[in-house]
């Protein structure tokens, strides 16, 4: 019977998944909304179909670690150190900011300060798994909102440790006996952690090595999930937040060569225990409390969300986000998180919190939860307003100009903007980062913030009509997906593509692009060419070796071009890479081994000769 | 196969030579390579310039008159393609037996090309170089055409000339066909 009833809880989440995700991300809702309003249907305040509550949170919140890993995987520990003041500063910042109000709001409703001190910190604390999951979804992770959010979210985890030690501290009861002397339980953590690192640094890579030679791809994701697992494991037991050790052990393995796979293979979980801790988060919502104590409750739930968002829309300056963005960089971080239901359950078990403000206040954070969701469509509505009402000033020279649009306005697209520029022509200017192309608007670009994979936001930069796009993001699957997206809607877009490597490059053309430019080779070319140059070989000569050698290598792109249709997705992108790179060679040696290029080999005595010259 | 190269740095703006050269392009197996648009760098792939000239009975070279010679790509084009051991010397031979057309475009008039006038020579004064070049490899020169006054002379008169210069391409190419399939 038990087996049977974990199928039928499974099937009911599966089922209530399918059900409710699509019709949210439809509705442009987002997916997060989604799974809450699943959860509150199916929850013991809806259908009651599932009952076991807390035991199904306690289960999901593994997707948060899991999640936190493949972050740390994308961060390797030069970048995480490199992040350390927006951590730490930015981090302090907003906590500072959103619990005195809070603590204040908290002192008023008559709580003890202890309580209220509990309460507001716990409440200050946003949810890493809304906000992540969120920014995945709108793609602004690269951004500066999207880069501070995320350290703000870094510093929350690390901040919960403490906070959750605190707790027994403010006990009057001083039941000091759960947890030891405080050196102790800091002398835990720090071996931990230390475990973690070693391990992490030492141990994993060549386990990882032996285990991916057995070549049995269950072995290998069995072997990924019982490593996170474990470290989870090892965390809770010392007390430290379960996702900052999988955060770490991610940081630990991002330079490995094993990323992707990690990546690959951990992301189905991923994404369905975090769609369960959504869902639990909305059964969890107590409604039956909500009808007794309405005021109370929404009182309180405006005062968190209002106070998160007003605060750090006020200070964003403070954050280097601009003025622009401060209210997507508020109603981001506007709720309260999954560390406040850990925090309260201690609190209520140390009596800190009196009568039923335990749950009164779980059930604040989980509607705070629900409430981002709703605030981000609302923004979206009113940012989207304002860009309709600025762009009938623009729309008069629209019609005439802007025939290139540039998708991706970094250090690669910004010069061919300004060549374009310089050549009396504007662009449409298409970028994720609001400050860098805040500069752009004087000198007459059309700039639209946002994701150019959105097929509306193309629509209204005009690529039915523009001639070209130029497809300069950075990343990837970005530009492949734009790239697929300008294909199927706006056939007569001629595709204008950077590429980012050879493997980019094959992917472009087995799209059709044709018009594609690697973004190192001319550089490394023409560096090359000066090589030559500073060994004495005449200039005009090496340019001709220079053409020759562009002409052979792209030759040789277009030959193996076939045999790559049929490469198993399977082969991670570094292998793949790493084997085109040996043919080039081979190709390139080919090249030198012909009769008819036995002029082709340097004659670098020539060099010596001229020097002898000189002295 | 008919291998017309064409020398215009802006052939968009010419004129002249887009007339001459619209006249011509859709006669069947004609070949326009176009060495402005295709070597913009001036990297002439000279394997493909040669497996071009290779395949073609009849050589077309098309473009305006600067400095009494071919713009400097042509020259290069010269310099590259029409190597030793190909185009003359020993083993070069590739070009023998094939005919070739020049096809010309210059700023001046008949005035300007005499004794008294601007350029202080008669026009047939600076045929001889393209026409050496041609016979050196073993080409058959044909008569040119010429269209002087470039910049002056009606579009009218330019679809004339085009009209001529399509019905001798067609039937030069017809004669080498005849060539081939008699000899």
């Amino acid at each position: 019977m038990a087996e049977h009833g974990l199928l039928v809880d499974a099937f009911v989440y599966l089922a209530a998944t399918v059900i409710f995700v699509p019709i949210a991300s439809r509705l442009k809702l987002g997916s997060v909304l989604g799974y809450l309003v699943a959860g509150c249907i199916i929850g013991p305040w809806g259908i009651k179909l599932v009952e076991n509550v807390e035991s199904i949170m306690h289960f999901a919140e593994f997707g948060v670690v899991l999640m936190l890993f493949v972050i740390g995987l994308e961060l390797d520990p030069r970048r995480l150190w490199a992040m350390r003041r927006a951590v730490f500063g930015g981090g302090g910042l907003q906590l500072l900011l959103s619990s005195v109000p809070l603590f204040g709001v908290a002192m008023l409703l008559g709580l003890h300060w202890q309580a209220a001190l509990v309460a507001s910190l716990s409440l200050a604390l946003s949810s890493t798994a809304i906000v992540v999951q969120t920014m995945n979804e709108r793609n602004i992770q690269a951004t500066p909102v999207g880069r501070t959010t995320f350290s703000i979210l870094l510093f929350q985890d690390i901040a919960a440790i403490p906070l959750i030690g605190l707790v027994p501290l403010l006990s009057d009861q001083a039941s000091s006996e759960s947890g030891g002397p405080v050196w102790l339980s800091a002398l835990k953590i720090i071996a931990a952690i230390a475990a973690v690192v070693v391990v992490g640094l030492y141990a994993t890579r060549p386990t990882l090595r032996f285990v991916a030679k057995i070549d049995s791809r269950e072995l290998f994701t069995a072997f990924t999930l019982m490593l996170v697992v474990g470290i989870a494991l090892l965390m809770s037991f010392v007390g430290v937040s379960m996702a900052l050790g999988a955060f770490l052990a991610g940081v630990l393995l991002a330079s490995s060569e094993y990323k992707h796979a990690l990546e690959t293979d951990i992301e189905p979980f991923k994404g369905l225990l975090m769609g369960l801790f959504f869902i639990a988060v909305g059964m969890s919502i107590n409604f039956g409390l909500l009808s007794t104590a309405p005021l109370l409750v929404l009182g309180l739930l405006a005062a968190v969300v209002g106070f998160k968002l007003v605060m750090l829309r006020l200070f964003a300056p403070l954050f280097g986000v601009s003025k622009v963005q401060g209210i997507l960089f508020g109603s981001l971080l506007s709720q309260a998180g999954e560390f406040a239901f850990v925090v309260f359950g201690v609190a209520r078990e140390a009596r800190i919190l009196p009568g039923n403000w335990d749950a009164i206040l779980t059930l604040v954070v989980a509607l705070s939860m629900a409430t981002t969701p709703l605030l981000l469509v609302l923004h979206d509505f009113l940012a989207a307003r304002k860009t309709t009402a600025s762009k009938r000033e623009a729309d008069v020279i629209d019609s005439e100009l802007a025939p290139v649009i540039i998708a991706g306005f970094g250090r690669f697209g910004q010069i061919i903007g300004r060549l374009l520029f310089a050549s009396g022509l504007t662009a449409t200017v298409l970028d994720h980062d609001p400050d860098q192309i805040e500069l752009l608007k004087p000198f007459g670009f059309r700039v639209f913030y946002g994701d150019a994979t959105r097929l509306d936001l193309l629509h209204s930069a005009g690529a039915g009509r523009a001639r070209a796009i130029v497809v300069a993001v950075d990343g990837v699957d970005e530009c492949l997906e734009i790239v697929d997206i300008v294909r199927a809607n706006f056939p007569a877009l001629t595709i204008v593509a950077r590429a980012r490597n050879v493997t980019h490059y094959i992917e472009l053309r087995k799209r059709g692009v044709t018009i594609i430019e690697r973004e190192t080779f001319e550089a490394a070319l023409a560096l090359g060419r000066k090589t030559l140059e500073s060994l004495g070989v005449s200039p005009y000569e090496v340019k001709e070796r220079s053409d020759r050698f562009r002409r052979h290598n792209i030759a040789m792109l277009e030959a193996i071009l076939p045999h790559m249709a049929d490469a198993s997705k399977r082969v991670s992108l570094a292998r793949q890479a790493r084997e085109e790179l040996e043919e080039q060679f081979r190709r390139e040696q080919q090249l030198l081994a012909r009769p008819e290029s036995a002029g082709w080999r340097l004659d670098l005595d020539d060099a010596d000769d001229s020097e002898e010259a000189a002295e | 196969m008919i291998d017309l190269v064409f020398a215009h740095p802006y052939p968009k703006r010419s004129r002249a030579n887009r007339i001459l050269l619209n006249a011509v392009r859709d006669i069947s197996n004609l070949d326009v390579r176009s060495l402005y648009d295709i070597y913009p760098d001036f990297g002439i792939d000279v394997e493909s310039e040669q497996a071009a000239l290779l395949s073609a009975k009849l050589v077309v070279w098309q473009h305006p008159l600067y400095w009494y010679t071919a713009p400097g790509l042509m020259k290069h084009w010269f310099d590259k393609v029409l190597a030793r051991g190909w185009a003359y010397g020993e083993g070069g031979s590739a070009l023998h037996g094939k005919l070739c057309q020049w096809v010309v475009t210059t700023g001046g008039d008949q005035e300007a090309y005499s004794a008294t006038g601007m350029h202080a020579f008669n026009f047939e004064s600076f045929v001889p170089v393209m026409r050496q070049t041609a016979e050196f490899c073993g080409m058959k020169w044909l008569e040119p055409i010429v269209v002087h006054n470039a910049h002056r002379v009606s579009d009218k008169e330019l679809h004339a000339v085009g009209r001529d210069y399509r019905k001798k391409l067609i039937s030069l190419a017809t004669e080498a066909q005849e060539l081939v399939v008699h000899g």
